[in-house]
């Protein structure tokens, strides 16, 4: 480490919440890869598939009968900024996948435009993810995501893939989006598992 | 992890009333693409560090790199390296990082590049790289403002810099006196001309705060360019 000269910092008082490498937040960074989709809640749907090619299917007023749960969890962008207190409403993936059978070790999420990330499955259940559609007591926007999107808060906030309309269950793991294009595997903001050499 | 090199400040140069271009030389600089960025670290003597992200704004060039930093009020670290941080001194660096939002002297397809303020950073290191490798790939510059005094790169830009084009300047609060368009947000027609109307599809790279980028993303799409076909970065 090298002193950088009068250089005074004041985040400290994050820590212990602040995983490393970030700096907090107030305001909501809008990230995406392309132009922001506009998609109807009345034309969303959700489709699991399994590694047989099975799949199961829900539109938006099929997922708004499943259990609604309010999430309050802290968020982790790979680009530094992380969000304390944000707050949610939506679906355990616990209670789509709890009627898929499937043998299946990872998932590749799917958004709208081709986007998609992949992760352990495990990682989207016992109650680690969501599918999510009020962000702070209002519809979620579409530049946020919107109608819905994937909440995976323990992980970089690429994997909670936005517009989300799909998961595929896989046999073998196989990187998404950012994934094959240098971000990590895995992504892990505890770890700062951020590219490829990490 | 990658490593942390040593980054020293060359010179900085002012580019609008809060921007500034600040050139480092970091020894053994691996090289970079046009559209990648660098985190750069800031260390207190008490051990604090602050790491920020900041987009290339020129081609790979020796050791040399060149950082675009438009001051954050209030800020952390932005406003420390507009201003306080003395030529002469050293922060870190790591990278390049980003392989999505990058143009490769190899790519032969037309580009639009749509810039909104500061956004012209990583823009201006695809133009610089793309008249350095002499590249015949046709190559557009949409450059929007609020104001003549917000423009970046102003004597390089005029000169022509932006391929055989002479890039489009958009003001959307004030335009200089004498300017046929009345200042207001790009429009389907600051994006296309009309020989474009029909021609094979670009690859647009669009750069600027959030607002902009969604705006400018919908009118491209609105006038028939595929999503997919559209590369997005925002600031802020």
């Amino acid at each position: 480490m090298s002193i950088t000269p009068g250089f005074q910092g004041r985040s400290h008082r994050f820590e212990g919440r602040l995983p490393p490498g970030q700096y907090p937040t107030e305001s909501f960074p809008v990230l995406s890869a392309g132009p922001t989709p506009h998609i109807r809640a009345e034309d969303w749907s959700f489709t699991v598939t399994t590694e047989g090619g099975g799949t199961h299917r829900w539109d938006w007023e099929e997922m708004m009968a499943l259990p609604q749960e309010d999430v309050t969890v802290d968020i982790h962008c790979v680009t530094r900024w992380s969000k304390f207190d944000t707050a949610w409403r939506g679906v355990s993936l616990d209670a789509f996948l709890s009627g898929v059978e499937s043998a299946a070790d990872f998932a590749v999420v799917h958004g709208e435009g081709g986007y998609t990330t992949n992760m352990p499955l495990e990682d989207l259940q016992e109650g680690k993810a969501w599918l999510v559609h009020t962000y702070d007591g209002f519809d979620l926007s579409p530049e946020h995501g919107g109608p819905v999107r994937l909440l995976v808060p323990h992980l970089y906030f690429w994997k909670s893939a936005k517009w989300v309309n799909g998961l595929r269950l896989t046999l073998q793991d196989e990187p998404g989006f950012w994934e094959s294009v240098g971000y990590h595997n895995y992504g892990d903001p505890w770890r700062e598992q951020r590219a490829w050499s990490d | 992890m990658s490593a942390w090199r040593r980054a020293r400040l060359v010179r900085r140069q002012e580019q609008s009333r809060t921007g500034r271009t600040l050139l480092f030389d970091v020894p053994q600089w691996p090289g970079h693409l046009a559209g990648q960025h660098v985190d750069v670290r800031l260390s207190a003597d008490d051990g604090y560090q602050a790491i920020r992200s900041y987009s290339l704004a020129a081609p790979t060039e020796g050791d040399g790199i060149e950082l675009g930093v438009q001051t954050v009020p209030g800020g952390e670290v932005s406003p420390y390296l507009a201003r306080d941080l003395p030529v002469g001194a050293d922060v870190e660096v790591r990278g390049p990082l980003g392989g999505w939002f990058v143009w490769r002297p190899e790519q032969r397809e037309s580009v639009l590049l749509v810039a909104g303020g500061c956004g012209i950073v990583p823009l201006m290191a695809m133009i610089r790289a793309h008249r350095l490798e002499r590249s015949t790939a046709p190559m557009r510059l949409v450059y929007s403002v609020r104001d003549p005094a917000q423009v970046w790169y102003r004597d390089e830009l005029a000169g022509g810099a932006a391929g055989a084009t002479v890039p489009r300047i958009v003001y959307t609060r004030r335009a200089p006196p004498g300017s046929s368009r009345p200042p207001g947000h790009i429009s389907a027609h600051d994006l296309q001309t009309p020989e474009e109307a029909g021609a094979s599809p670009a690859l647009c790279f669009v750069c600027g705060p959030t607002g902009f980028v969604e705006h400018a993303a919908e009118v491209l799409t609105g006038i028939g360019h595929d999503p997919s076909r559209i590369r997005t970065e925002r600031f802020g």
